[in-house]
């Protein structure tokens, strides 16, 4: 298989952990994901999500996209690309970002590391490639596709300093959410940790080349077993993200560069992120489109959190306003382990999103074996996240 | 004498699904065909013992499921064998595949080129966009957009709703895509040759246009809008050869109480006072019938079956003027075992799909440079495949047939007619390509079908050897085909009718020309429609 020709008879990358997460895939439940095949749930379902939340959880994330940025004009590029300003993310710190096409609609969203004054790591959804290049003309700088370069693990829940503390990493209890630094590994090398995640909980990611991605697996469970530590699927991780209120590309919204249909794309305004958007740093892929948006109050959409009666989950729901106008669909929901409530991710028709929301009501097909029930129900709209747990911020980490 | 209703002249797959429609509405119908078989230029014949070719036509994408859903074409026996991909041969020895697996194909242009590897998502999101414009299209007469009647104005009210329908990027996008050269539109997309290369041949399999003539990004489109049962894009083998396709529809007109009658052509359409009352065949015998439906393309049909003083001049300068020309030649191989070609890993399945020699546009640009002088390509580009390895049903166990599809090919040589040496030269040309990849080619020949626009003319009757019975660029599509003014399948002989694919929406095995000439036909006769509302595109 090392001949690059016969990638057609394993289409699916594995991931640099596949001999552990396979082994350890009792269910035998693959999903592909970015060009990879992943795991999506191990053993038991709630008990992984349960992991995230009360114990220690490890999720695949090599097959994230990964872009190296670095050269001379590296953070003015970006800072050309990005709504939020690059200039002010310090070195050694994260944030989350999202980039738009020239119309002001969303080409993706990603977390944004700077390694370096002039080294960066994009990590995202979707490829970019062709854009980030064709953006870079007039900078000093040079992009490259890194995906298969970087083996990572997230490492999530309460107890997750607790395994790093464990596995000799103690020094991650000064990282602020946000932050990263790299650490010593066995006899050599520098994984890097970032306070960073998806899940809304206290949680690292951990960084690493994929000849070392074993042992880092290894060294992780070995510390964490006094702690509950298990293997997560992406089932039980996209439970957690909706608690915490994030968004997926091609789940939540449709990126520009993949809608068909035109008027499918959304706008960074549309999509609850203008907190992000810095229209005094100066001109940035996107921004007159943007600024009129918001000036004129053009956005057409808007996504917000909701709470819907009772507790069954309303995936793929449509959203009447007076039982009979659909005003909005749901893109994510569940019930919520965590906090027993019925929560969902909503794009809505403005202004049913705000100045209209009182008569919201949401149609769910309940399947109640085999038999399905029109149910509607009231919606009411509420604040993302829907979980905002003190210690995802503690620092030092909070002792578990 | 019987007198029919509805005298259909040609086999070929439009004329069978207009006397398939026309036949399920009640009326009287009958197909002349020249040939002793059926078929037109989806057609298997028998030239070699135990071997059956798809002497023209080789693969299937376009034709209207809404067809075989009114025809019973799957009932009849059809069966379609979607086949999976493709490769570029390089003349460096390496080669780019197409994979229908979406992780398959990006690692695969990630070899030749990361960026590219990330540009096809944009790319085919594009084309997507330009399908569903174009799709709804296929299965609607054009509206004449000089007439004031409901239906007309009705119809440019639907295009013009879709068109304002989309963001205004999608709409200048639009108008430069139908326009462009296929090199250019791909120049905006992708920077490695061989990626541009095999994106570019749907752009001008069957045209006499080469890659970098404005007017040939459209005819991608006509090739990616198809579907195989419900798969959007792909393409596939029809069972048994593409005769199938054609033999599914005789059963089901028969099944309708229709009648084929085959091995005379018709010598000229008889016309009284200004309308058609049937047809003279070769040879003398005549049949009557209330309407004459032509699959043959309007050159052969206005100026060769019908007198030209029937006819307004003006119409008849525009058919003389309508733009047939032949660019294509076909080779139809029995072999006697799989060749292997040198670049191909041994079980890759590009040999199960189409083979391509040519890995850039500047290569296939001169091929065309032949054309324009009068000659076939020195350098040829083919569209190769075996269908056999997927259907076994066309030749003995062990033995292939192998199709090329040859670009480009002169309706006329340095101005003369074809002679059977020119053949054999370009058969040879042909077989020198595919041998300078696959060692050893040349002894698996057992015997060979080679066929240039001379005998796709004589045999099939396409004038001048074009595929499309008339080419694909914006001049002559939608309203302005095949001419200005005779859009709706009427010609302006009454009761004289057209249905092949010189009529909208062209060429292909789509069947779509047939469907829509029948409607109008029998909406003409106030006869109820047996047809199936064209499936929505959502």
């Amino acid at each position: 298989m090392n001949d690059p020709r016969l990638h057609f008879k394993k289409p699916l990358l594995t991931s640099p952990f596949h001999a552990r997460t396979s082994a350890l895939n009792k269910l035998n439940s693959w999903g592909p994901w970015g060009g990879y095949t992943t795991v999506l749930a191990f053993d038991d379902e709630p008990m992984e999500y349960t992991a995230i939340r009360n114990q220690a959880s490890v999720y695949d994330l090599s097959p994230m996209v990964k872009y190296k940025i670095a050269g001379r004009d590296a953070a003015a590029y970006l800072d050309r690309l990005m709504v939020r300003s690059v200039a002010k993310l310090k070195v050694g710190h994260v944030h989350y970002t999202a980039w738009c096409d020239d119309g002001g609609k969303l080409l993706d969203d990603g977390t944004l590391f700077r390694r370096g004054a002039s080294d960066f790591m994009l990590c995202c959804q979707e490829r970019h490639l062709p854009w980030l290049l064709d953006s870079a003309i007039g900078y000093d700088v040079a992009v490259s596709e890194i995906s298969e370069e970087i083996a990572a693990l997230s490492l999530q829940g309460p107890c997750s300093y607790s395994v790093l503390k464990a596995a000799g990493f103690e020094k991650a209890a000064a990282l602020k959410p946000f932050q990263m630094a790299d650490f010593k590994f066995g006899k050599s090398g520098a994984p890097t940790i970032s306070r960073t995640g998806f899940t809304g909980d206290l949680g690292y990611e951990l960084w690493t080349s994929p000849g070392r991605a074993l042992e880092l697996w290894d060294i992780l469970f070995e510390a964490g077993a006094l702690y509950g530590i298990r293997p997560i699927g992406t089932n039980a991780l996209n439970m957690a993200r909706i608690e915490a209120g994030f968004i997926i590309a091609n789940m939540d919204f449709i990126t520009a560069e993949h809608a068909v249909r035109g008027d499918r794309a959304r706008s960074p305004l549309e999509m609850g992120l203008e907190w992000m958007i810095d229209f005094g740093k100066g001109h940035f892929n996107g921004r007159r489109a943007l600024l009129e948006e918001k000036t004129k109050g053009t956005s057409k959409w808007a996504l917000v959190g909701l709470d819907i009666e009772g507790n069954v989950s309303a995936e793929h729901s449509l959203i009447y306003h007076n039982k009979k106008d659909e005003v909005g669909h749901i893109t994510a929901a569940l019930w919520s382990p965590s906090t027993k409530r019925n929560i969902a991710l909503a794009m809505m028709e403005r202004p049913y999103h705000a100045e209209r929301n009182g008569d919201l009501w949401v149609e769910i097909y309940a399947s109640r074996e085999l038999q399905y029930h029109k149910l509607m129900v009231k919606a009411r709209v509420t604040p993302r996240p829907f979980i905002n747990l003190a210690r995802r911020r503690a620092v030092p980490p909070l002792n578990y | 004498m019987t007198a029919y209703d509805a005298i259909i002249i040609g086999a070929g797959h439009n004329g069978l699904v207009t006397a398939c429609y026309l036949a399920k509405s009640g009326l009287k119908v009958v197909v002349v065909e020249k040939n002793d078989w059926i078929g037109g230029a989806a057609v298997s014949r028998s030239l070699y013992p135990g071997f059956t070719y798809s002497n023209c036509s080789y693969v299937s994408s376009l034709l209207r499921p809404e067809i075989m859903r009114d025809l019973e074409l799957p009932k009849y026996g059809l069966q379609i064998l979607p086949y999976e991909g493709g490769a570029v041969l390089q003349q460096d020895g390496g080669y780019l595949a197409m994979y229908r697996d979406h992780d398959a194909n990006r690692r695969e242009f990630a070899r030749h080129s990361k960026r590219d590897a990330e540009a096809y998502d944009r790319y085919s999101r594009d084309i997507l966009r330009h399908c569903r414009f174009i799709r709804p299209m296929l299965m609607r007469t054009p509206p004449d957009p000089t007439s004031f009647r409901p239906r007309d104005l009705n119809e440019l009210m639907y295009i013009g709703k879709k068109f304002f329908g989309m963001t205004e990027t999608e709409r200048y996008e639009m108008v430069r895509f139908w326009t462009m050269s296929i090199s250019d539109y791909l120049d905006e997309y992708f920077e490695h040759p061989v990626i541009k290369a095999y994106l570019a041949v749907s752009a001008i399999i069957g045209t006499a246009l080469g890659p970098m003539s404005p007017g040939s990004a459209y005819v991608l489109l006509h090739h990616y809008m198809g579907d195989v049962d419900g798969n959007i894009g792909a393409w596939g083998f029809a069972r048994g050869g593409m005769g199938s396709i054609t033999q599914a529809m005789s059963k089901s007109l028969a099944a309708s109480g229709g009648e084929i009658r085959a091995g005379k052509g018709v010598d000229r359409v008889l016309v009284k006072n200004g309308r058609a009352v049937g047809v003279v065949l070769d040879g003398g015998d005549e049949i009557h019938g209330k309407l004459v439906v032509s699959n043959m393309d309007v050159k052969r049909t206005f100026l060769k079956t019908v007198e030209e003083k029937e006819l307004p001049a003006a119409f008849v300068k525009q058919v003389r003027n309508f733009k047939i020309r032949g660019s294509s030649g076909k080779v139809n191989i029995a072999l006697d075992g799989v060749p292997k070609f040198k670049a191909l890993p041994k079980d890759s399945p590009c040999y199960r799909g189409d083979l391509h020699f040519t890995d850039s546009i500047e290569r296939m640009e001169k091929a065309y440079d032949d054309w324009k002088a009068g000659r076939w390509s020195r350098d040829p580009f083919q569209d190769t495949m075996i269908p056999t390895l997927i259907d076994p049903t066309m030749t003995p166990p062990g033995k292939h047939f192998m199709s090329c599809f040859v670009q480009y090919a002169p309706p006329k040589i340095n101005g003369g007619e074809w002679t059977d040496k020119d053949r054999d030269e370009f058969g040879k040309t042909v077989i020198n390509q595919i041998a300078s990849y696959a060692p050893g080619f040349k002894d698996l020949i057992l015997h060979m079908e080679v066929r240039t626009p001379r005998e796709l003319e004589r045999e099939v009757g396409l004038t001048e050897g074009n595929i499309f019975q008339g080419e694909l660029t914006f001049d002559q599509l939608l309203f302005n085909r095949p001419v200005p003014g005779a859009s709706q399948y009427r010609s302006p002989i009454k009761d004289l009718w057209m249905c092949g694919s010189s009529t909208h929406p062209g060429g292909g095995v789509m069947g779509a020309p047939g469907r829509n000439a029948a409607a109008e036909i029998l909406r003409d006769l106030k006869k109820p429609l047996p047809m199936s509302d064209a499936y929505a595109v959502l």
